[in-house]
């Protein structure tokens, strides 16, 4: 046994993280750890690689007694982690970065040499001295999984790492994950993706609610079997009702704007019309344009009044307010900051973007007990679990304040409803009651556009689909006869194509 | 060891809580600095906190009070409103300055006429002055991104020279006998800004400091507007989700507050002060920022840190006449209450937390 771990136990104020945990991962072992948001994956990898020290409990590596204090300590024993959030400066090179990573780094030129030897061998083209903020999310990866290589690891740990990938990034990922196992390294992969895991893993250990509820050889499950082991209850799969298209609601021409975001990417001649009754789905690995096609939509970004036509009105020079009084609500990904104040209540929150078409201002005065009334309808409609509304948003968990927010957009009767990442870090039963509450509205007659890098949400809820792709959006097309190689070949891109040249 | 950790909710008791700890540990450490200087602590703090409120002479010295919380909490509360939404105007003191010029100047091109309609006028023209200092910061912040900070403390200097140009060319006296210093408002009933009640200390600009306190906290709980002032200090990008443009509230929140200093700068020149003289500012724009986040950048907070401050003036002054104590010794006796503010309010949003112990320790 490479590691073993025996009885590990860490709470929080409030919650117990993880409960008696054990499990163990054998020398080039790809073993997975899989659970719901919440479930305790995050905390266990934490203390396996001395970020965070459990409560109780013991480890072994490798057959001695294993207590990293901190991370330096891990990875001086052969344990490196790729983190799900990258820890890179966008503004220095990718030598630079791996760099900064290592306790003793050799000279640059060394280093660059190294960088290229060990990117060849395991099938990662990454060029050293390129600057960091012109890469992909995949590239951007390789640096950090290329700064672990340099550590020749005993033991790879990996939180979620495709879900910034494309299906072709993965296959090279997979690749060389694979390579890694067969050369003795061990694997511990966090994901919730459960046909990934059929694919790569040898082994995997299921935890909820901080316990390990189960464990099973991947391959001789089904994707479904283990969804439920990690639910703990039998899945619904969300109804889609079928419903004629109306007119059209959201129509966007031609449109093009600059990033205002430092690194983004800037729109190019996006155009897309969106029918009432219809779902449109947008894929794309995240920092593809994403987040301007949002602020476009919201109003946070305007444009020249006719790109954007919400029914049938100009309103590509509105702002938020007024869009939404034009019939138009959005949703960002970014809960803390950007979709919520993270310090006011849940009431003031719920006036943030429910105040024009709720009509909770009058006269400029803030009808209270109105917002109020608000918040409680969201908080009972989407089981939003809170103390109560005037509770502080940061003090919901992740999952609770994304019900609460798709909640408030969710329950303005726009006509046009636009919403980024709708189930990001969502336990599976609440992501499903969203998406149920995506398609009724859309059964209502309301034209909702969704984006994700989700696939398997899009394909699920979507009635057409398009790739965003370096601020480019594909042509929509009807999701039904869609393939998954035609969405690969959609998703793929031309710098895609290129990986798979240099991985060929 | 002993670490800071995140609290889920900020704590409503520290938020009440940490401007009264932050007055004990003042007096504690200001009185081992006046030890430190060989005069008796407890006399000192005595002097300055206990006797303007309840000593021999009170009388005058409540009075007094007033006068000095006055233009500090009009000023405050201005700038309050600022700093909610993450806008730093720091030259409240040269908005004060420009406001009092203005107003006075309008006083004093229509002298000796007698018409009620006089004081109201200056009373626009002192809020117009200020409202138009403030807006150089404001629009070169707007335009070419400029930091308001850095301009609006600059352009207090500006306004200072403009004061001496003021008290010794366009605004003297004619009548003065070469002094420096404009025609005082006192001898001229329809510009002039009296007690309303004698001995009260009460001024119209007493007046108005309260009535605009009312307002704000009304502004801050009621209104949209003091809505979106409130978000946009704690999540810009949520404000801008909402609706907010960024560049409007800093034209607004730099207005008010240019505005409500110009305000207590005219109150002031017509009142206490009673004429444009070189040295007519005397800090009241910038002891307001300490006022200000004293209390709690909250209207109501404000009105008693108001007069919190002004106890520390009224008593250090007292202290200085009678007990010797530089002048220099009761403004570091104020910026200390400014730091054990700032450092207490951690508390709010933090508590101590003793480290985890060894591992496997339960």
């Amino acid at each position: 046994m490479l590691l073993q771990v025996e009885g590990i136990t860490k709470a929080y104020p409030g919650v117990v993280a993880n409960s008696d945990v054990s499990f163990s991962v054998g020398a080039g072992e790809v073993h997975a750890l899989l659970g719901e948001n919440g479930a305790g994956k995050s905390t266990l990898v934490k203390m396996i690689y001395g970020l965070v020290r459990p409560d109780a409990g013991r480890m072994e590596l490798r057959g001695e007694a294993y207590a990293p204090a901190k991370p330096a300590e891990a990875r001086r024993l052969g344990v490196a982690m790729v983190f799900q959030h990258f820890s890179l400066f966008e503004a220095l090179n990718v030598a630079e970065n791996v760099a900064l990573g290592m306790e003793n780094p050799p000279p640059m030129k060394e280093l660059a040499a190294r960088i290229r030897a060990v990117s060849e061998e395991y099938g990662l083209p990454l060029e050293p001295g390129r600057m960091v903020g012109d890469l992909s999310a995949g590239e951007r990866q390789r640096v950090e999984i290329i700064r672990c290589l340099l550590q020749e690891p005993k033991l790879l740990i990996m939180d979620e790492p495709t879900s910034v990938l494309t299906p072709l990034e993965v296959e090279i990922l997979f690749k060389t994950l694979r390579q890694l196992a067969r050369e003795g390294t061990s694997i511990l992969y966090i994901s919730h993706k459960l046909e990934e895991i059929r694919s790569l893993c040898d082994a995997a250990t299921i935890l909820r609610r901080g316990r390990v509820v189960a464990t099973c050889v991947p391959r001789d499950r089904t994707a479904r079997e283990m969804a439920e082991l990690m639910v703990g209850a039998a899945l619904k799969t969300p109804e889609r009702r079928k419903a004629a298209l109306g007119p059209v609601a959201l129509g966007v021409s031609g449109l093009s704007v600059e990033s205002p975001i430092p690194f983004g990417t800037s729109l190019k001649d996006v155009s897309l019309v969106v029918h009432r009754g219809e779902v449109l789905g947008i894929a794309g690995v995240a920092g593809n344009g994403q987040d301007e096609l949002l602020l476009a939509l919201s109003g946070e970004v305007r444009a020249e009044a006719d790109r954007v036509r919400i029914e049938g009105h100009a309103a590509g020079h509105l702002g938020p307010a007024e869009r939404r009084r034009a019939g138009l609500v959005a949703a960002p990904e970014d809960r803390y900051g950007h979709a919520a104040a993270p310090d006011m209540s849940l009431v003031e929150n719920a006036l943030l973007s429910g105040a024009v078409r709720k009509g909770l201002v009058a006269a400029g005065f803030i009808d209270w007990g109105a917002t109020r009334a608000f918040a409680q309808e969201i908080i009972a409609a989407y089981d939003v679990r809170t103390p109560g509304p005037e509770v502080a948003a940061r003090a919901l968990s992740g999952g609770n304040l994304q019900k609460f927010l798709m909640g408030r957009e969710l329950m303005q009767g726009a006509a046009v409803i636009v919403i980024n990442q709708p189930t990001w870090g969502v336990d599976a039963a609440a992501a499903a009651a969203i998406r149920q509450s995506i398609l009724d509205r859309a059964a209502e007659g309301a034209a909702v556009l969704v984006i994700s890098q989700d696939l398997d949400e899009l394909l699920e809820i979507a009635d057409s689909f398009a790739v965003l792709n370096e601020g480019r959006l594909t042509k929509p097309r009807p999701v039904e006869g869609l393939t998954m190689e035609e969405i690969g070949l959609m998703m793929g891109g031309a710098h895609g194509m290129e990986v798979a040249h240099h991985a060929g | 060891m002993i670490r800071l950790e995140k609290r889920a909710s900020p704590s409503r008791f520290w938020l009440y809580a940490t401007p009264v700890v932050a007055v004990l540990l003042t007096m504690v450490v200001g009185g081992v600095l006046f030890a430190l200087m060989g005069k008796n602590p407890v006399e000192v703090i005595r002097t300055i906190f206990w006797d303007p409120l309840f000593g021999e002479f009170a009388f005058y010295l409540r009075g007094q009070l007033l006068v000095k919380a006055g233009p500090l909490i009009l000023i405050a509360i201005g700038l309050a409103l600022g700093f909610r939404a993450g806008i730093w105007n720091i030259g409240a003191e040269g908005q004060y300055i420009m406001g009092a010029i203005c107003g006075a100047a309008v006083g004093l091109a229509v002298f000796p006429t007698e018409n009620r309609m006089i004081y109201p006028v200056m009373v626009i023209a002192g809020a117009f002055g200020g409202w138009a200092w403030a807006m150089i910061p404001a629009l070169l912040k707007t335009r070419f991104n400029t930091n308001e900070i850095l301009v609006s403390l600059m352009l207090v200097y500006v306004a200072e020279t403009i004061l001496a140009k003021a008290a010794t060319g366009f605004l003297k006296n004619p009548e003065g006998m070469g002094f420096p210093g404009s025609r005082n408002f006192s001898s001229y009933p329809a510009a002039a800004n009296p007690e309303l009640i004698a001995g009260s200390g009460l001024h119209w600009g007493g007046v108005a400091a309260l009535v605009t306190a009312g307002l704000a906290w009304v502004l801050l709980t009621r209104h949209i507007a003091g809505y979106q002032i409130r978000l946009a200090g704690q999540a810009p990008r949520a404000a801008r989700f909402h609706g907010v443009s960024p560049g409007r509230l800093v034209v607004l929140c730099m207005g008010l507050s240019g505005a409500l200093a110009g305000l207590a700068g005219l109150f002031e020149v017509t009142g206490p002060a009673g004429q444009i003289s070189i040295d007519f500012n005397t800090g009241y724009g910038f002891t307001a920022i300490i006022v200000a986040f004293l209390g709690r950048l909250n209207p109501l907070g404000i009105v008693l840190a108001g007069f919190l401050m002004a106890l520390t003036y009224v008593g250090g002054e007292m202290a200085a006449t009678n007990l010797g104590l530089p002048d220099a010794a009761i403004q570091v006796f104020q910026g200390m209450l400014l730091f054990f503010l700032l450092a207490v309010d951690v508390l709010t949003n933090y508590r101590f937390r003793r480290s985890a112990g060894a591992l496997g320790a339960k």
